[in-house]
C-alpha cells in the first residue's frame, strides 16, 4: 500500500457509510413498528456493501437509478438523513416535498435520479442517462441498481441491447438477494443469471455483495473504463436482505428458514466483518469504529425526532409540480 | 401563402428546433435513412447525422425509456412511435414514469420530452394499426396532447411541443400526412391550450379534433345551405384543454355536438360533452351529442370499417334534428 493514509481514509469513509445505511434503516423500522410512519417501506439491512462498495467509485455527477428498496443506495450517494426522514414521513422538508415517499425518494443535486416502485422501471431512465452522458460528452457514468426479481422484465433487456449496440456508459448492478418479494429466485429466473447481459456481448462480473471492498475494486475499475466507451457493464452481486420484502413481512419462514438468515447475520454480515478487516489490519481500533457508530446512531436518531416534528405540506402543495414551467 | 402537405410540416417543425438547439435528439424505429413508413422524416439524418437521428431495435418501451432518462439528464429528446396503437406498449414508461417524476421529486427533476405518433382508421389497417388513443393520454395527470388538423397546426403545435420542459404526447391523423395547407415561410409558434374558432357561427358549436376537425367543417358547409350557421371549434390541444372558448360558444349558440375520432365511451367527446353540461347547462336547447368512434374494434374489411368513424353526414344530420327540436 503506497497511499496507506488515502486507503485509510476511504476505508472509514466506506464502514461510515454502511453504519450509516443501517442506523437509517433501523430508524425506519422503528417509525413503522411504533405507527409513525404512513404507508410502508422495504429495509436495505444486510444489502450495504453493494451501495456504499459501488457509490464510493462514483462522482456526485454520476448518475443512479434506485429500486422500492432504495434507502441505501440514496445515502451512498451522498444523502443526508433530514431530508430523507423527512421524505419518509410526507414531510414538506423530504427531498421530494413529501410528494414521493419512501419508493421514490431522489437527490438529483447527487445524481441519485430517483427510487422506482416499478420493478426494473429505471432500466431506461439510467440508460437514457448514460445516452445523455454520450451525447453531450460529460464522462458522467450512470449505475441502474435492481433486484434479482427484475430480470424478469423485458425493458431490462431492451434497453441493455441499446446500451450495447450504442457503447453506453452503463453498468447494470443485479443485486441478488435471492428472493423477489417471497419467492426464490430460482423458482422465478430459469437458466443462468450470469448469461442474460453476456447475451448481448456485455462484460459481465459476479462479486461478493457483502466484501465492499471487492464491490469497490471491480466497480473503480469498470466506471474507469465505461468513462473511455468500454461500457456497458453487467455486476451479478450475491446479497442478502435481513429483513422480509416490506417492514410488514414477518412470519417468513414458508420461504426461507430462520437458520438461512442466521447464517448470513452471523457469517456474513457486510459491516462486522469489514470492521474485523479493518481492526485485524491495525487500520482502526474497535474504539474508533466505536466511537463511529454512536455518533452515527445520534446523527440518525436526532434527524428522526427532527423529521417527527418537521411541517406538513401546506394543501397548496396538492397540485403544485403536475408540469414544469415553460 | 405557399402551401406543404402535413408530413412536410412536421419535417420543417423538427428541422428547424433541431438546428436551434443541438440538445434535442430523435428515436424510434426506422427513423433515419428510412424516415418513418410515412416517409415524414426524410432527409433528417442526413442533416442531423446518425448520432441525433438514431435508429432503434422494434423495443418500444426500451425507446422511450431512454427518451425518459435523457429528458431527466439534460436531452430533449422526441420519440417517434410508428403506430399510436404501440401506445399499449410504452404505457409504463410514458404514465408511470415520465408523467409522474416531475410530480413525485418535488419539482426537482422534468422530463422535456415529446412522443410523436398518429391515429386514425380507414387505412385498412385492422384492428392494431387503426386505434386513437388520445383519452388514454389525456387521463393521465403531468401529460400533455397536441392533435393537430392540418398541415399549419402540425407544425406550430410540434415545435410548441418540443419547446415544453413536459412530457407531450402528439397524435397526427394518418390519412392527413399528404394533405397540403398554407404554412408561413417565417417562424410561428401555436400556444397550448388555446382553441382555434375555423368558422363563426350562431346556432350550433361543432366542436371536433384532428381528423374530425374537417369533417366538421364539411359539415358546417352543407349546413349553412339549409340556413344553420354552424361554428366549428378545433381545441388543438386536449391536455390542456380551452375550455372557456368552448364553453362560450355553447352558451352563445346553445346547441353542441362533441366529434372526435377516439371510441365514445369514456372518451374526450364524453369529457367536453360533460364539461358543457356542468358549465353551460341553462344556455342549452338540446341535449349535447357526442360522435366518437363505435366501441368495437377497429375491422379490416372496408365494408365495416367505414361504418365504425363519424362522418360530415352523420353530423350535418344530427344537427338538423337538434335544431328541428327532434332530440
Amino acid at each position: 500500500m503506497s497511499n496507506k493514509q488515502d486507503n485509510k481514509d476511504s476505508y472509514i469513509q466506506m464502514f461510515k457509510q454502511m453504519v450509516r445505511i443501517r442506523a437509517f434503516e433501523e430508524q425506519a423500522n422503528q417509525l413503522y413498528l411504533s405507527a409513525k410512519m404512513p404507508g410502508l417501506t422495504h429495509m436495505y439491512v444486510g444489502q450495504e456493501a453493494v451501495a456504499v462498495g459501488i457509490c464510493e467509485a462514483l462522482t456526485p455527477t454520476d448518475k443512479i437509478t434506485s429500486t422500492h428498496r432504495g434507502h441505501g443506495h440514496c445515502v451512498a450517494k451522498g444523502a443526508d438523513f433530514k431530508h430523507m426522514f423527512c421524505e419518509l414521513l410526507g414531510k414538506l422538508e423530504g427531498y421530494c416535498r413529501g410528494k414521493g415517499g419512501s419508493m421514490h425518494i431522489a437527490d438529483q443535486a447527487n445524481g441519485n435520479l430517483g427510487a422506482n416502485a416499478i420493478v426494473g422501471g429505471s432500466a431506461g431512465i439510467a440508460t437514457g442517462a448514460a445516452l445523455t452522458a454520450k451525447q453531450l460528452g460529460t464522462k458522467d457514468v450512470a449505475v441502474c441498481f435492481f433486484g434479482d426479481g427484475a430480470l424478469g422484465q423485458g425493458l431490462l433487456y431492451e434497453t441493455m441491447n441499446m446500451a450495447a449496440l450504442w457503447k453506453l456508459p452503463v453498468i447494470y448492478a443485479c443485486e441478488n438477494n435471492l428472493y423477489g418479494e417471497y419467492t426464490k429466485v430460482e423458482e422465478m429466473a430459469a437458466g443462468e443469471l450470469m448469461g442474460r447481459a453476456k447475451g448481448f456481448g456485455i462484460e459481465s462480473f459476479e462479486v461478493d455483495g457483502q466484501d465492499v471492498l471487492a464491490v469497490n475494486n471491480l466497480t473503480q475499475e469498470l466506471v474507469e473504463r465505461a468513462r473511455k466507451g468500454d461500457g456497458p457493464f453487467f455486476m451479478l452481486l450475491n446479497t442478502y436482505r435481513y429483513h422480509g420484502h416490506h417492514v410488514g413481512d414477518i412470519n417468513r419462514e414458508y420461504y426461507r428458514s430462520k437458520d438461512e438468515e442466521k447464517l448470513w447475520r452471523s457469517e456474513r454480515d457486510p459491516i462486522k466483518n469489514f470492521s474485523d478487516m479493518l481492526i485485524k489490519k491495525k487500520i482502526s481500533s474497535a474504539d474508533e469504529l466505536k466511537v463511529i457508530e454512536q455518533e452515527i446512531e445520534k446523527d440518525a436518531e436526532e434527524a428522526v425526532n427532527y423529521a417527527l416534528e418537521a411541517p406538513w405540506p401546506d394543501v397548496s402543495e396538492v397540485d403544485m409540480h403536475v408540469f414544469a414551467s415553460n | 401563402m405557399r402551401e406543404i402537405t402535413f408530413g412536410a410540416a412536421v419535417n420543417e417543425a423538427i428541422a428547424e428546433e433541431m438546428r436551434l438547439d443541438n440538445r434535442i435528439i430523435l428515436l424510434g424505429e426506422d427513423v433515419a435513412e428510412a424516415g418513418t413508413p410515412f416517409k415524414v422524416l426524410s432527409g433528417l439524418v442526413e442533416e442531423f447525422g446518425a448520432d441525433r437521428i438514431i435508429d432503434t431495435p422494434i423495443s418500444e418501451p426500451g425507446f422511450t425509456g431512454i427518451a425518459v432518462g435523457a429528458a431527466m439528464t439534460g436531452l430533449r429528446p422526441i420519440v417517434d412511435l410508428m403506430f399510436g396503437d404501440f401506445l399499449f406498449l410504452i404505457m409504463d414508461q410514458l404514465c408511470n414514469q415520465a408523467a409522474k417524476t416531475h410530480y413525485m421529486s418535488g419539482g426537482k427533476l422534468s422530463v422535456p420530452m415529446v412522443v410523436r405518433t398518429n391515429m386514425g382508421a380507414t387505412r385498412r389497417s385492422a384492428a392494431q394499426h387503426s386505434q386513437s388513443l388520445h383519452a388514454l393520454v389525456a387521463h393521465i395527470p403531468g401529460l400533455k396532447v397536441a392533435m393537430p388538423s392540418s398541415a399549419y397546426e402540425a407544425k406550430g403545435l410540434m415545435k410548441t411541443a418540443i419547446r415544453d420542459n413536459n412530457p407531450v404526447v402528439i397524435f397526427e391523423d394518418k390519412l392527413m400526412y399528404n394533405d397540403k395547407a398554407g404554412v408561413p415561410e417565417e417562424e410561428y409558434l401555436i400556444n397550448f391550450g388555446e382553441a382555434n374558432i375555423l368558422k363563426a357561427g350562431t346556432d350550433i358549436s361543432l366542436i371536433a379534433t384532428s381528423s374530425m376537425v374537417q369533417q366538421a367543417q364539411l359539415a358546417a358547409k352543407s349546413l349553412a345551405e339549409r340556413n344553420i350557421s354552424a361554428e366549428v371549434i378545433d381545441p388543438r390541444t386536449i391536455a390542456p384543454l380551452d375550455e372557456d372558448t368552448l364553453i362560450n360558444s355553447v352558451k352563445k349558440t346553445s346547441h353542441a355536438i362533441v366529434i372526435d375520432e377516439g371510441h365514445q365511451n369514456y372518451g374526450v367527446t364524453a369529457e367536453i360533452a360533460a364539461r358543457i353540461s356542468e358549465k353551460a347547462f341553462y344556455y342549452l336547447d338540446a341535449p349535447v351529442q357526442r360522435l366518437g368512434a363505435m366501441d368495437v374494434p377497429i375491422p379490416f374489411s372496408p365494408a365495416l370499417e367505414d361504418l365504425t368513424v363519424p362522418t360530415a353526414q352523420q353530423i350535418h344530420d344530427r344537427a338538423v334534428m337538434m335544431l328541428e327540436g327532434k332530440i
